[in-house]
């Protein structure tokens, strides 16, 4: 039989090879290359570490992570799946999809080796396209400072006296270039003397406007175990997130046009135009993905129950958010 | 070329709604609304869901006037999405009749006894934290929008098939 696999030069590009269970990945200066027992999966190296970056930054995320229609990784929650084509109908149709369980502390031990070693010096993989330099070319470096950026997460509210800071100049984040025109002033808080630690406000779109990442949610407030996780997003959703449970968008600034397809067969069902203040649904048996034309705000809500979990597992989770 | 963005945000009387292209499927699936269009179209501090997830909510609020005196056995958020908004806060002689298995914020019978503790002026993109067991009510000048991240309750209306795309 004829070997298509490509050949890699690590010696010349300086870069490693990784492998977990059947799967090995390796790089060259302008693709990664995923072999697997039945054949081998190209994607360009810019795509792939950006997939790759959320994916780790998630933890794996709710449901599916579709680095493009043919590879990525399910969450089952203390393990994952990771895939070739078992979310592509004609993978499936035609018998060529290869699927593999791992322990997520196994995979994600791999993933972060990877994404050290071939993320190079001046490519961060969570920035704009025009706020970044390129993947291309040879192990130049490394970028660790920028790939071990971790998402804040308010124990009750962003800004309380020891819960997670407001965003400021003096914190190291700085206004991003698209939202200079957003108003930085602070809400007038008028406490009675003894109640100054127990009325809190804080100017969320200012917090947001100094986001210094894209497609990368934080949580700035928990009513329970609903997530209240916002978002400044760029250019692409560098993955097609697949929804195992609901997960509802209000868009705050500009626009977001949402690519919605089938969750397992990739299949076209809708496409969303939000703009400032629409509120819609991704169902439970999708995928999405993002544009945004503009570097936009956009608030994730999340519901963070253990009861969703079960219901996941039980196969009872709604499909839809509210029927009406 | 030094360009100078400008970020586009709304108000409840200025919006521009987006919509769904659909290929297969019911367009109900993605439940979508718009807060300025449902706080336009409301009375006065009634609280209407645009998003559910299980018991909990986001509700969109038209802050006109001064709203009812509430409290509720959990916290809540409201985040102002155009003009201001102020929210006055009491600390409760008395919070005993509150039920701690309650969700969702309910109406007090006029403003409660007890301590006055402050309040906070929102303005467009401000988020206030409203303490479980602490009275609240809002004030505003004219007709504006809120967001509540809140849990399904006694003040919750759920009108899914007027304020949604069908």
């Amino acid at each position: 039989m004829t070997n298509l696999t490509a050949v890699v030069n690590n010696e010349q590009t300086g870069y490693q090879n990784f492998s977990a269970g059947s799967f090995t990945f390796r790089r060259d200066e302008y693709f990664a290359y995923i072999d697997y027992p039945d054949g081998e999966h190209v994607m360009p190296i810019d795509a792939f570490l950006k997939a790759l970056m959320r994916d780790i930054a998630w933890g794996f995320f709710y449901g599916s992570v579709n680095f493009d229609d043919v590879f990525g990784t399910t969450n089952h929650y203390g393990n994952v799946d990771m895939f070739i084509g078992s979310m592509n109908e004609e993978y499936v149709n035609n018998g060529k999809d290869f699927m593999e369980n791992f322990p997520s502390e196994e995979l994600m031990e791999v993933f972060q080796a990877m994404l050290s070693d071939w993320t190079i010096e001046g490519f961060d993989p969570f920035a704009a396209p025009q706020e970044t330099g390129t993947a291309w070319g040879p192990k130049n470096g490394n970028n660790d400072e920028a790939i071990s950026r971790t998402r804040q997460v308010a124990q009750r509210m962003i800004g309380i006296p020891g819960d997670t800071e407001i965003r400021s100049d003096k914190t190291g984040y700085t206004v991003n270039r698209h939202f200079k025109d957003v108003d930085q002033s602070q809400p007038v808080v008028d406490a009675e003397p003894g109640f100054e630690d127990q009325i809190h406000g804080f100017n969320l779109w200012a917090h947001l406007s100094r986001s210094d990442v894209t497609w990368n949610p934080s949580i700035v407030s928990i009513c329970k175990q609903s997530l209240l996780c916002p978002t400044t997003e760029e250019f692409i959703l560098p993955v097609e997130h697949g929804n195992d449970r609901v997960e509802w968008f209000v868009q705050v600034s500009d626009e977001i046009i949402w690519d919605i397809k089938d969750g397992k067969s990739s299949k076209p069902r809708a496409s969303l135009v939000m703009r400032a203040g629409d509120v819609a649904c991704m169902p439970a048996d999708i995928r999405h993905q993002g544009y945004s034309p503009k570097r936009s705000m956009l608030i994730v809500w999340e519901n963070g129950s253990p009861e969703i979990m079960e219901k996941i597992k039980d196969g009872t989770v709604p499909r839809v958010g509210v029927e009406f | 070329m030094s360009v100078e963005y400008k970020t586009t945000f709304a108000s409840i009387d200025n919006y521009n709604k987006g919509g769904v292209q659909m290929v297969s499927g019911n367009i109900k699936d993605y439940v979508f609304s718009n807060v300025y269009e449902v706080a336009a179209n409301a009375a006065p501090y009634e609280r209407i869901v645009v998003a559910k997830n299980l018991v909990y909510t986001l509700e969109s609020c038209r802050a006109e006037g001064e709203s009812p005196w509430y409290t509720c056995a959990h916290d809540e958020f409201a985040i102002a999405f155009d003009y201001d908004v102020e929210v006055h806060f009491i600390k409760m002689d008395d919070t005993s009749f509150i039920d701690d298995e309650k969700d969702g914020s309910f109406r007090l019978d006029g403003k409660p006894a007890g301590q006055y503790m402050g309040k906070i002026t929102l303005n467009r993109g401000h988020q206030a934290l409203l303490p479980e067991k602490v009275a609240y009510c809002f004030k505003a000048e004219k007709p504006a929008t809120l967001v509540l991240q809140a849990i399904l309750g006694d003040e919750s209306n759920e009108k899914w098939n007027e304020i949604c795309l069908t």
